[in-house]
């Protein structure tokens, strides 16, 4: 067995399982409080790897390092997607709480073909090539190439953001009243809990870590273009299922399952049914185990 | 007085939000990596943001506040209601419409070009495949997102059949049909216990893994390339030139039209109809009622299916080219656009929806780049503005007896 | 009680399990024919976790349910698919009222003959001269229905918009419409003025006469459930803790301790 191969592919597969990680964790926190699935939540992720595309390019011209121009590319792509999401939220889905579930669902459909289409139109139909690469990271080269730079920073980066999450949503304030929001809503009313504000800092925060996904994957792959929210997007909603809807350290789970299996089978059989894998693999599990790796079976009440 | 400087500022403000939001991608674009500014755009944006907010606030702090009565627009939307119920209630108005529609159907190749013709038939695959959706999402309330793939299968089946066993079009209808409605109970056997939001992303993942089948399997399906030479129908054997083909296919895919608006509203009106809105309604109580949700899910997908199979034919037959890019995610969400804008359920409303949806965009160059856009935006704005479509459901009239007895005394 | 009539119900040790809550425990239970039997009991006590068991909507983790018409064989039930019940007889309404809501009164009422008619997706297309009678009878049939319970001048209303007490009373003619002889009512009177109460206990009596129905109703409402009960069983935390007229349960100590006595502490 070739080991080197081996690993490239594991490494490969925890990076991109990393990226659908940070979006799925945004599928996992709004399924959480309001149960709706956020289909233009892969759009949020387009728009940040675009915005970080045009910060790069215009900072691209004035010779920042390219480390700083990442950074800052990052940054403005978290401040602009958290903007969209918390407007999304606001026109898309607050008019239509209290409605039956498949409004906001294909509102959620809408907005997820709007946004596709805009940045279409605005932009262009065309990939585009994402300016800035990654500085090389010298200190890695004792792997001997198995790890390239921008995977370490995708594994880093995600890695400390979602322990962040973590503590925030653990040890916070805000982040005890999300958790007791999407347990109960009515109850965390009662008790002064305002549900608007705790839905909307969840689009929020699940808008920032899409985008900083998105920036991360431009990086990677060096490319942008308006279509990618949606496939990235069912994905990381495969891997918040797969790793059982509602529950955070599942998203992170199954994130990284998802993308270590469809590395595997790229690097092992073939490419080309890399998406159909993920696919199969949501179908699966919604109809053999719904409440995923990690999520709590639900009693149906009558 | 609704134009109070607070409402003014208060609009202003979220025009300027809009306006920072949009800056980067409507505002500014990388060409060979220098960038160009396009500041009018966004300043386009903050202006119709700005009154689409007064529009809003108007909407939810007076319209709805205050109810329906008052004010200008209000007896517009009034008025607008009050006729499009009247189509869809009064059975004399309604037939008086359709038999004027047909009659233009009827005479539409006649006086028209043959490219007008070919919009045409498309529409009518339209019609199809929105009524069909329309029995498993309007009337059953099931959700289906994968709808193109059972177009996909319909066509494919088509294509397929006649490249490897040189069947004609009459022999592949049924065929295709059925193994539409096959695909369709495949589908439906594992994901009947899913609800409303599961099953539409397994129907996603459905439709995508039928496209991404048909694009990477190639040597069955000749991949992205598609099949090309698929033969047109036949006519009793007569050669036709092309223009009466087009003038055939043309009435074929009426004809087809109007037997699904038959079957459908009859489907919808009768003791299984009433049971698949049941459906809709509280899966719970209708089991509780003595509804075999098994029985009745699968035949709603059964029923939804078999149309796209249909029309996926007629597509094939029209074109006589396919390949896997008529059958995206887009289409399916196209085809659902038509449901929801026309009223879920509705089948006047469905059919009109499906008929404009699919013909505008031919004659306005404008609106055809924009479309998706539209009707992206649509999808939203008729969930929050008018959720029971254009033209709502009618509501189907019975005569108790007790109740005619009672009136003739 | 006499023994000699053979009952239509029959529960035998009924449990129920949600995880590692017991939430239905050793519970057993019959019905007469033409009995009103009325399941009292604090909130959370399992009442309605009862009825599920033995309505279909889940399976009892222990115990057996017969039912059977009167002068029939009883069979065993428990386990079997909700339409499967209904479709034997056992009908029921729901505490958190479940109409289908945007259809009209009428239709409401015609899902409830579903299972009672047979025209298939065939008939439907074709529409040949006995499915439309069927239909006919059908809507008659409903309308019927309607009179009984006093909402015929709402017949072509949509059911959401009817008031909360007619609601309830569509849910029970949606039920009868199944053809049940045993109707099981979930709190039918909440919610209700004393009013619409008193014409409630009048409805539930008249339809057990004119329908020959076995009737088992969870109420909260004393003073309907004492005066309209023949017998009444008393649930405490998934147990039952008391069987019998509402003479001997007005004086039972457990259901005073367990009951009563929590309604003079609220």
């Amino acid at each position: 067995m070739d080991w080197q191969y081996f690993l490239e592919i594991l490494f490969s597969g925890f990076t991109r399982g990393s990226i659908y990680a940070l979006i799925a964790l945004g599928y996992t926190m709004v399924y959480g409080i309001i149960e709706l699935i956020n289909f233009a939540h892969g759009e949020i992720y387009m728009i940040g790897a675009f915005t970080a595309f045009i910060v790069a390019g215009i900072l691209g011209t004035m010779g920042f390092p390219a480390s700083a121009i990442l950074i800052i590319a990052a940054l403005v792509a978290i401040l602009w997607c958290v903007a969209y999401g918390y407007t999304l939220e606001k026109v898309a889905y607050k008019p239509l709480r209290g409605q039956s579930r498949l409004a906001p669902l294909i509102s959620a459909i809408g907005m997820s073909i709007f946004l596709q289409n805009y940045v279409q139109l605005a932009q262009t139909a065309e990939f585009l090539r994402f300016p800035i690469r990654m500085p090389r990271l010298e200190f890695l080269d004792v792997f001997g190439g198995i790890l390239r730079s921008t995977d370490f920073v995708i594994l880093v980066t995600s890695a400390v953001i979602m322990t962040a999450l973590s503590l925030f949503i653990r040890y916070t304030k805000l982040g005890k009243a999300m958790r007791a929001t999407a347990q109960n809503r009515k109850m965390a009313m009662l008790l002064g809990i305002d549900a608007d504000k705790i839905i909307s800092l969840t689009f929020i925060v699940g808008s920032g870590l899409a985008a900083l996904g998105g920036t991360l994957i431009a990086t990677h792959t060096m490319q942008v273009g308006f279509g990618i929210g949606f496939m990235a997007g069912m994905k990381a909603f495969t891997a918040a299922v797969l790793g059982g809807i509602g529950s955070i350290p599942g998203a992170m789970l199954g994130g990284l399952v998802l993308g270590i299996a469809e590395s595997l089978t790229t690097g092992y059989f073939s490419g080309d049914y890399e998406d159909v894998l993920a696919f199969a693999l949501l179908a699966l599990i919604l109809i053999f185990r719904p409440s995923g790796l990690l999520g709590k079976a639900k009693v149906q009440k009558v | 007085m609704f134009l109070t400087p607070k409402r003014i500022v208060r609009s202003v403000l979220i025009s300027i939000w809009f306006m920072i939001l949009v800056f980067p991608i409507m505002g500014i674009k990388i060409v060979r990596r220098v960038p160009e500014y396009y500041l009018d755009k966004v300043l386009a944006v903050g202006i119709a943001i700005f009154f689409l907010s007064l529009l809003w606030a108007w909407y939810f702090e007076v319209y709805k506040e205050q109810g329906a009565n008052k004010g200008f627009f209000s007896k517009i939307g009034e008025k607008f209601s009050s006729i499009t119920n009247k189509i869809a209630e009064e059975e004399g108005t309604q037939k008086k419409i359709s038999f004027a529609i047909l009659l233009f159907f009827l005479a539409l190749p006649l006086f028209s070009s043959m490219y007008q013709t070919t919009i045409f038939s498309l529409a009518f695959l339209y019609v199809m495949l929105a009524l069909g959706l329309n029995i498993v999402v309007g009337i059953a309330g099931q959700l289906v997102l994968g709808y193109a793939a059972f177009y996909a299968i319909g066509a494919y089946s088509y294509a397929l059949i006649n490249q490897y066993f040189g069947f004609g079009f009459w022999i592949c209808l049924p065929i295709a049909g059925f193994l539409t409605v096959i695909a369709g109970l495949l589908l439906a056997f594992p994901i009947l216990r899913l609800r409303g939001d599961y099953l539409a992303i397994v129907t996603l993942g459905f439709g995508e893994i039928v496209r991404l089948l048909l694009i990477n399997w190639s040597s069955l399906t000749r991949g992205s390339q598609g099949i090309s030479n698929i033969p047109r129908p036949s006519f009793f054997g007569i050669d036709l030139t092309p223009v009466q083909t087009t003038m055939y296919i043309y009435y074929l895919c009426l004809l087809a039209a109007m037997i699904t608006i038959i079957i459908v509203a009859r489907l919808k009106n009768s003791r299984v109809g009433l049971a698949l809105q049941a459906l809709r309604e509280d899966e719970i109580a209708s089991e509780a009622m003595g509804i075999d949700l098994r029985k009745t899910k699968l035949a709603a997908f059964a029923l939804g299916s078999c149309w796209a199979g249909v029309a996926g034919v007629l597509f094939a037959a029209r074109n006589s080219y396919i390949n896997p890019t008529s059958f995206t995610f887009m289409d399916s969400a196209m085809i659902l656009s038509m449901v929801v804008l026309g009223g879920m359920g509705s089948i006047v409303g469905v059919t009109l929806a499906a008929l404009v949806l699919s013909i505008m965009p031919e004659y306005l160059r404008a609106f055809s780049e924009y479309r998706m856009l539209i009707f992206g935006l649509l999808m939203v704005a008729m969930m929050i503005f008018r959720p029971q479509g254009i033209i709502p459901p009618a509501k189907r009239k019975y005569h108790p007896t007790a109740l005619e007895n009672a009136d003739k005394k | 009680m006499q023994n000699t009539i053979k009952p239509i119900l029959d529960v035998k040790s009924l449990a129920k399990n949600f995880g590692g809550l017991r939430a239905l425990n050793d519970v057993d239970m019959h019905i007469l024919p033409k009995e009103i039997v009325a399941l009292i009991g604090p909130n959370g006590a399992g009442k309605t976790t009862f009825f599920n068991c033995v309505t279909g909507i889940y399976v009892p983790t222990e115990g057996e349910v017969w039912a059977g018409r009167e002068g029939q064989e009883l069979k065993k039930i428990n386990g079997i698919a909700p339409h499967y019940i209904t479709s034997f007889g056992l009908a029921r309404t729901f505490q958190n009222i479940r109409l289908f809501s945007t259809m009209t009164v009428l239709e409401n009422v015609m899902v409830g003959r579903h299972i009672r008619t047979n025209a298939g997706i065939v008939n439907a297309i074709i529409r040949d001269k006995k499915s439309r009678i069927e239909e006919q009878e059908t809507v008659d049939r409903a309308y019927a229905l309607l009179q009984e319970v006093g909402l015929e001048k709402h017949w072509n209303d949509e059911a959401c918009n009817l008031p909360y007490g007619a609601q309830r009373r569509l849910e029970i003619a949606r039920a009868l419409a199944t053809d049940p002889f045993l109707l099981f009512l979930d709190e039918p009177a909440a919610g209700m003025n004393p009013h619409e109460t008193v014409e409630l206990k009048e409805l539930v009596l008249r339809l057990r006469d004119k329908f020959n129905l076995s009737i088992l109703l969870i109420e909260h409402d004393m003073g309907m459930v004492m005066s309209l009960s023949d017998r009444i069983y008393v649930m405490e935390y998934g147990t039952r803790i008391a069987y019998g007229t509402p003479d001997e349960i007005r004086h039972d100590p457990q259901v005073i301790r367990a009951y009563l006595g929590e309604e003079e502490n609220a």
